[in-house]
């Protein structure tokens, strides 16, 4: 007779002294393992539901502006400054990380219309009402030495936006016209107008660091070319856009942020028809910035909220509103992807989470895993109704709600309308035109 | 060894790249040293290793090149076996007109899984423990074998799992064993109830209920047990003091614990099957069955279905969610005495009072095989590993590899006891089988009865409390919801198209069009002269003329297969109804199936 018994040594399994961490012997055989998938839904459940627990994305208002914040931009070197310029002219320096003001300019008379950091990060430009550039240095003065500028020029007309180049000492402006500065000279080297009496905001592309597009007042976003004498090639929409914000890491698309509630994602290449149409907003987009990632942006609204859409949804993964934030003006991604600057009419700058349940602070290694454990977990169900439930609610105001659906009975009574002319017209007589084909009125070249 | 040849001429050139380079490409003729990876490993390992060696003192002999051949090159091959074991369900395969996005999206999806599944199969290797046997000499019978004899052969620890309980006056007993078998709780007809470490023989508590009790059961942690007494439902802690006394639940007859649902199933006398969440202490579901008195009841832990056996030979399958049940069928000609189900969910095994021991397999609910035990048997149990018991009269027959397709043979192991036998329970983890019975509990050595390896996450025996505590914590979180127990377990990972389609239907109604329609055929606007009007109608009618002849082949296809299935079952009718002798000299209608 052979015998064999099973009869395990409790030392192979039990941890020898109490410092000592418990042995964990695992056995992925599935039979071992049932429901692992009913299991593994209820897991990303509870990942979903805690994930709504935990979004807690305020973290700090930064007070001290006087008049309604106009215009924010990030420190190009450095990731805990920031720069804010407000309705009264007065020009603020921030430390992100104390929430402090570190320094108070009063730059221009009336509003400071558009503030940039140089690519160095030791100066930076300011426009304002009273038709001036002026240059500053990063670096505030002594104790006792009055502020004064670096640099002015006097301009002829008033400017609306301004924007540096990313590698070379050349920024340009825009106003009745756009202009491209050489930093050493008091009048532009190149300027481009096309039709428009105004233009509303002016942009480097990061990558190819020659082109800049504009957003006019006649409707239309302008590509230029800073090498060449005429401007490259415009497209109208139906509505004004407002500012547009190139995509850092596929330079080639760029987002506008459109009168008409919506984003408008263009691929510079084919302008005939955006991208995508990134729709939620229930009033007019006055602001866009794209994550350092680019693959999410940040959109402000005159309906007191900021969305954040991913770069190819056309819908936004979440809203931020307060009862205090008023119309947004403006709005910012900071550097290292984590946070997001919003500047609103009531004289705060606020500091929220991009991902809203995030945990602040160092992470051990456990909760990293966990962590990114969950969110595996929640992209594996996302699809399922209940998760996608919990995952999509948010809370918005009333006046919102009532907005929202107020613009849903009037896009469907247009869609009714168009339906049943479609049913009384000879076939083929009324196209179907696509929400994309329906907002691009023409491509000039 | 041809192609080690130029190697050796060349052996006045020094530099070790160079020399590489001078090499010429392997001709079909010459003797290949290396075998495809497809073939047996045995042979391919000890060729390899030959021929390395070789390679190696040829080297040896030039003594220049420092560089060695890895002699087992690649990956290590996982037996094909290993890797059947983790497979979940079939590869996905990509449609070629697929979206980019979702074909980047399923590839890398595949890859991981493939990765996941190959990482688990060698982790398989490493398991420590190997499970038990019993080997009899020639012309020896195992079933022959007595406990004293197996217990005298193995070491004093696991000899010391043969062991009796003489409990006579309050018998016959039920038993339950806790998840992880380290604890035992048997109770008495007569009112006796008992929970004991079974290894080290502590016990944890004893009392007497004073009542009729039909059956206890663990529930989650060993901390906790319910009690079917004659009216009402008891549940006691491990100290025997009682915790709750549920009055919705009465006259209980059995009882089962569903650990991963936190429910506790139970029957009654007045037929029916209710269910309490013991996390949250509410009845989930009560389901009137209809079928009388409910003795006999199992519970599938591939999927939580409750199998209740009826007393006209029916065994039905039950989930909370629904009235009725899943399935009903027809297993036996008398009543169903006894029923197990194995926990890959496949088999089932039944007895009944025509005293006939059916295998079924329950994914096609079709009869594997079945036999007839002289005596019946009244209780029946599977192990881990898939070894049957079964108690008929007062002896428990163990039964090997009766699960598959072979036919039941004699039995594994025998052990004959004194009294009826009311209770039988493999301990998990453990080669140990339990039997409650008249005169008291017996623990009888099964060897290979029980998974040698158990996974710490899941059941862990040696666990510590705080271990236990933590374990608690994470099994409530991750607590299945009632409504999602149904036969297929997997449900919940397949795609909804039902759902799909209806949603696809209210689009369509909503926004006057179909916006997944595939786009008419536009033909190109051509050079001059070959666009005209009438050219492009042509061409827009030979592509719809296309299309249209490719539905319809399809459809034709279709309908041929279709009949040809129908005809196949009316003919193989015609064949099992009256057949005379004279029918061999009919004319065959379809070639004889060889």
């Amino acid at each position: 007779m052979k015998v064999k018994v099973l009869s395990r040594n409790p030392d192979d399994y039990v941890r020898e002294t109490t410092r000592d961490i418990q042995r964990v012997p695992r056995n992925y055989d599935p039979t071992l393992h049932p429901f692992e998938v009913a299991r593994e839904y209820t897991r990303a459940l509870n990942a979903t539901k805690l994930e709504k627990v935990f979004a807690k994305p305020f973290v700090a208002a930064l007070d001290g502006h006087r008049d309604g914040i106009s215009c924010i931009t990030k420190h190009n070197k450095s990731l805990s400054t920031v720069l804010s310029g407000a309705c009264d002219g007065e020009v603020k320096v921030w430390n992100l990380p104390k929430r402090q003001c570190l320094r108070t300019v009063q730059a221009h008379e009336g509003f400071v219309r558009g503030i940039c950091s140089r690519f160095c990060g030791t100066s930076f430009f300011t426009i304002g009402d009273d038709k001036t550039i002026k240059q500053w240095n990063m670096e505030a003065p002594e104790y006792g030495v009055r502020e004064e500028p670096l640099n002015m020029i006097l301009g002829k007309t008033v400017f609306t936006g301004i924007d540096h180049n990313q590698r070379q000492a050349t920024f340009a402006t825009c106003g009745q016209s756009v202009d491209i500065w050489d930093e050493q000279r008091s009048s532009p080297i190149r300027s481009f107008s096309w039709g428009a009496d105004s233009f509303s905001c002016v942009r480097f592309n990061p990558v190819e660091t020659d082109l800049l597009a504009s957003c006019a007042s006649d409707r239309s976003i302008v590509l230029y070319d800073t090498r060449e004498s005429a401007p490259l090639r415009k497209v109208v929409m139906r509505l004004r856009s407002n500012t547009l914000c190139w995509n850092p890491m596929e330079a080639y698309y760029f987002t506008c942020a459109n009168e008409d509630y919506n984003l408008y994602t263009y691929d510079m290449r084919y302008l005939d028809l955006p991208v995508i149409v990134h729709k939620d907003h229930v009033s007019a987009v006055l602001d866009v910035d794209y994550s350092p990632t680019g693959q999410e942006f940040v959109s402000a609204s005159f309906d007191r909220t900021i969305r954040i859409f991913p770069k190819d949804k056309g819908h936004s993964r979440e809203v931020y509103h307060t009862k205090r934030m008023q119309h947004v003006i403006c709005v910012r991604w900071s550097a290292d992807s984590k946070y997001v600057l919003s500047g609103s009419d009531e004289m705060n700058i606020r500091l929220w989470k991009a991902n809203a349940s995030e945990k602040l602070g160092l992470l051990s290694q456990r909760e990293k895993n966990a962590a990114t454990y969950k969110k595996k977990l929640m992209e594996k169900y996302q699809q399922h109704p209940q998760v996608k439930r919990i995952a999509r609610h948010r809370h918005l105001p009333r006046d919102i709600m009532k907005q929202r659906r107020k613009l849903w009975e009037m896009t469907e009574a247009q869609r009714r309308k168009q339906r049943n002319v479609r049913k009384h017209s000879k076939p083929g007589s009324v196209p179907l035109l696509s929400e994309k084909e329906k907002k691009v009125a023409a491509v000039v070249e | 060894m041809a192609a080690l040849t130029p190697e050796v001429l060349t052996s006045n050139v020094t530099h070790v790249g160079k020399m590489n380079k001078k090499k010429p490409p392997k001709r079909y003729w010459e003797e290949t040293d290396e075998k495809r990876p497809e073939e047996e490993q045995g042979t391919t390992r000890r060729k390899q290793n030959k021929s390395t060696a070789k390679v190696r003192s040829s080297k040896w002999k030039n003594d220049e090149t420092l560089e060695k051949e890895d002699p087992f090159p690649g990956e290590a091959p996982i037996p094909k076996k290993k890797l059947q074991k983790f497979m979940r369900g079939k590869k996905y395969n990509v449609h070629a007109e697929a979206n980019q996005k979702v074909k980047e999206a399923i590839m890398s999806s595949e890859a991981m899984t493939e990765f996941a599944q190959k990482q688990a199969a060698r982790y398989d290797l490493l398991l420590p423990e190997d499970a038990g046997f019993l080997e009899g000499d020639e012309d020896e019978d195992t079933n022959t074998i007595s406990q004293d004899d197996i217990a005298d052969a193995v070491d004093i620890t696991s000899g010391s799992k043969y062991f009796n309980l003489h409990l006579s006056q309050f018998g016959p007993y039920r038993l339950d064993y806790s998840r992880t078998g380290r604890h035992l709780l048997v109770g008495g007809k007569k009112g006796h109830v008992a929970c004991i470490n079974w290894q080290s023989k502590d016990l944890m508590c004893e009392m007497n209920v004073m009542e009729t009790v039909n059956d206890v059961k663990w529930l989650h942690t060993e901390a906790m047990f319910a009690v079917a007494q004659k009216k009402w439902l008891y549940i006691y802690d491990s100290k025997g003091v009682e915790l709750h006394c549920v009055k919705k639940f009465n006259d209980l007859l059995r009882m089962q614990f569903l650990p991963y649902h936190f429910l506790l199933a139970t029957t009654s006398a007045t037929g029916f099957l209710q269910y309490l969440d013991v996390s949250i202490g509410k009845e989930v579901a009560a389901i009137c069955t209809k079928m009388g008195r409910l003795d006999v009841m199992s519970q599938n832990p591939h999927n939580a279905v409750i199998h209740l056996g009826h007393s006209n030979g029916t065994v039905s399958l039950w989930s909370p969610i629904q009235k009725e049940p899943l399935v009903k069928m027809l297993c036996h000609r008398g009543a169903v005495r006894s029923l197990t189900v194995d926990k890959t969910g496949t088999y089932m095994v039944t007895s009944g009072l025509d005293r006939k021991l059916k295998v079924y397999d329950i994914r096609a609910f079709k009869t594997l095989h079945s036999c007839v035990l002289p005596a019946g048997a009244s209780c029946l149990s599977l192990s881990q590993r898939g070894l049957l018991s079964a108690a008929t009269g007062d002896i428990v027959q163990v039964y090997q590899n009766i699960l598959g397709s072979s036919p039941v043979s004699k039995p594994y192991m025998a052990h004959r006891l004194r009294g009826q036998i009311w209770g039988l329970a493999y301990c998990p983890f453990e080669d140990v089988l339990g039997i409650g019975h008249g005169e008291g509990f017996t623990s009888m050595i099964v060897p290979g009865a029980g998974e040698p390896n158990f996974d710490a996450l899941d059941t862990n025996p040696f666990r510590s409390s705080k271990q236990r505590q933590e374990w608690e914590v994470k099994a409530l979180l991750e607590k299945v919801q009632p409504e999602l127990i149904c036969l297929d377990p997997g449900q919940l990972s397949k795609v909804d198209l039902v759902s799909f389609e209806q949603k696809h239907k209210e689009r369509i109604a909503a926004l006057g069009f179909d916006p997944m329609e595939k786009d008419r055929f536009k033909p190109r606007k051509k050079t001059k002269g070959r666009s005209s009007a009438g050219n492009i109608e042509k061409i827009k009618r030979k592509v719809a003329y296309e299309d249209q002849r490719d539905e319809i082949r399809q459809s034709i296809e279709e309908r041929t297969e279709r009949e040809k299935e129908l005809t196949q079952k009316s003919m193989e009718k015609e064949d099992l109804g009256n057949k005379s002798t004279l029918d061999r000299f009919k004319k065959r209608k379809y070639p004889q199936q060889q």
